[in-house]
């Protein structure tokens, strides 16, 4: 049979065709990483010669500091990009939380707010592997021994505490107690510490749902296919007060030994995680950082929830 | 194949040994020139990869052992639920996919509503993005609020996954029944059989066979897309990749729902090729005219 041999001869040129193209895909690669990396180290040379030179050396000056793009701030963010953390899914306006905060640091480094510039990093990509596109990521990222194996966080910005957010005639609307929440059918955000919380404390009877973003647990919720929906404080306040009307926070949880706290997000080894961390240790300090959080993440409180 | 095949009632045919040693020795040059390509494609490939200055870093993320074999357990559990789907909306989609393949092929001006709903349903669902079908039903129908209807994330997610590779495999069985050449439908008509009759014993199982391995095709694009389901909630092999990977920020246990998936495809794609080869040797011992 001709088409027989025919087809024989086809799959070996395209075996061939794939092997040349997959070839070419890993010197592309490998020749990209080097020309990216390469540039990093001859701008990390003059700020050490510099610091070297000076009497006192001061590493956090602004002329000192490297960055992916000379002179700018690279930070990257989801998107969208939720409230109360950032407002209207713009970053760059200075408005929300974690908006607020980067101005802040980058002011503290000795940046003008023109010179932040704002890149959309999915939270998935943030922890790839290889070179960072950003000086860092900002995105209510929790910090924890395991991450910190992979990446560069911050100190702490925010101490972050887990609530219950339910519709007003939920079974759990009225629980007070972990133990009542255990026979709900409870949902989260994928890779948020917010999950890790329904299956290390609640420990649910039914299975957690989880779901891509807090949009799509919010319509869950709203459809009555998940009892409650598991989110930070903050941004339960936001999804009871301005998004979803018959909704309530259940409750708070406490923290957990240690607490929780979001961080920045640097490439491993990024030199400018020090300097990022003199700057936030200011902002504490001068009590700006606390203005910041009482403007964006109002101080009302919930009840907590007890064991029992 | 039929070349080197001796012909009915010519099986004493002279055979030139020198010619066959020639093709002997030529298939063994051949069989070692491959081969030599191969290994040394593969040690290239493997010095490029492994010599790269990320290589470490892509090494830890990727292949880690330590969250292979601490996050593997939790996939093949998760991967139950991807198997469930695929086993409940494969046959439905068989089903749903010849129905409407066969309402296609409807002639009669008659069953003018019937091709129009079937071409109708083709076009949109081969069109729309599965997701957008799994959102639609899963999130859009449960808000309906409609008394007794399921809410269930798991059924509504199955129930688009059926719509969907319903339309495609229509289309499928529609090329395999355009394959059939008409002279066999006129010949089962003129010998009295009916419309039924035809399509049941001459057209179709014709028209199967031609495609099963696109319909393959499809079966194993079905497998890996179970995982849409997720966006609705529960948690299958993908997701629970992903909540493994973000808790310690480590690509590994992708690499381990791929291995479990790819255990699946294997034995499923030589299963097809031994049917398919079965089948071509029937017919060849059946037809020698």
């Amino acid at each position: 049979m001709t088409s027989m041999i025919f087809s024989r001869r086809v799959m070996a040129g395209v075996a061939a065709a794939a092997a040349v193209l997959l070839l070419a895909s890993c010197a592309q690669e490998s020749t990209s990483t080097a020309e990216s990396s390469a540039p990093a180290a001859p701008a990390s040379a003059p700020a050490s010669a510099a610091a070297s030179e000076a009497a006192v050396p001061d590493e956090c000056a602004p002329e000192n500091l490297t960055t992916i793009d000379a002179g700018k701030l690279t930070v990257g963010t989801d998107t969208p990009a939720y409230p109360p953390y950032f407002v209207d899914d713009d970053p760059s306006n200075g408005e929300g939380f974690e908006s607020a905060v980067t101005y802040a640091v980058a002011a503290g480094l000795g940046f003008d707010p023109t010179d932040v510039v704002w890149q959309v990093v999915p939270f998935n990509t943030s922890y790839a592997p290889g070179d960072k596109t950003f000086d860092f990521d900002i995105n209510q990222i929790s910090i924890t021994k395991k991450r910190a194996k992979v990446v560069d966080f911050s100190d702490g910005y925010y101490t972050v505490n887990q609530a219950v957010v339910a519709l007003k005639g939920s079974p759990i609307a009225k629980a007070t107690t972990i133990a009542e929440l255990k026979g709900a059918k409870l949902g989260a955000q994928v890779g948020t510490t917010s999950l890790d919380f329904i299956t290390e404390v609640v420990k649910p009877d039914a299975e957690v749902q989880v779901f891509n973003d807090t949009n799509d647990a919010k319509n869950a919720m709203q459809n009555e296919q998940i009892d409650g929906l598991v989110v930070d404080l903050p941004t339960a306040y936001y999804v009871t007060a301005a998004e979803i009307e018959k909704s309530l926070i259940v409750g708070q949880f406490k923290a957990q030994e240690g607490g929780e706290e979001f961080g920045l997000l640097f490439q491993k080894g990024n030199p400018l995680v020090g300097c990022v961390n003199k700057v936030l240790a200011e902002l504490k300090a001068s009590g700006e950082l606390k203005a910041i959080q009482d403007e964006w993440l109002a101080g009302k409180t919930a009840p907590y929830f007890t064991k029992k | 194949m039929s070349i080197l095949a001796p012909a009915p009632g010519a099986a004493e045919v002279y055979k030139d040994p020198a010619r066959q040693a020639r093709v002997r020795r030529r298939a063994r040059r051949d069989a070692l020139v491959g081969m030599a390509s191969l290994v040394g494609f593969v040690v290239v490939v493997s010095i490029v990869v492994s010599s790269s200055p990320g290589w470490p870093a892509v090494q830890e993320t990727f292949f880690n052992g330590q969250e292979f074999i601490s996050t593997f357990p939790g996939l093949l559990e998760a991967f139950w639920l991807n198997v469930r789907i695929f086993l409940v909306a494969e046959p439905l989609i068989l089903i749903i996919g010849l129905l409407v393949a066969l309402a296609r092929t409807l002639r009669s001006p008659i069953f003018l509503p019937i091709r129009v709903v079937a071409t109708l349903y083709v076009d949109i669902f081969r069109g729309v993005p599965t997701i957008l079908v799994i959102f639609l039903l899963g999130f859009g129908v449960p808000a309906l609020r409609i008394e007794g209807m399921p809410k269930d994330a798991v059924f509504w997610g199955t129930a688009a996954l059926v719509l969907s590779y319903g339309a495609y495999v229509a289309e499928v069985f529609r090329a395999g029944i355009d394959s059939v050449h008409p002279s066999q439908r006129m010949a089962a008509r003129s010998l009295g059989l009916s419309l039924f009759q035809t399509n049941r014993h001459v057209v179709l199982p014709q028209a199967v066979r031609n495609v099963v391995p696109p319909l393959l095709n499809d079966f194993i694009s079905l497998q890996k897309d179970t995982a849409l389901v997720a966006v609705l909630g529960p948690i299958e092999i993908l997701r629970r990749a992903q909540i493994d990977a973000s808790s310690t920020f480590n690509y590994t246990p992708y690499v381990g729902a791929a291995l479990i998936f790819i255990a699946l495809t294997i034995p499923m794609t030589r299963f097809a090729d031994w049917i398919q080869s079965r089948s071509r040797s029937r017919r060849r011992a059946g037809g020698t005219s």
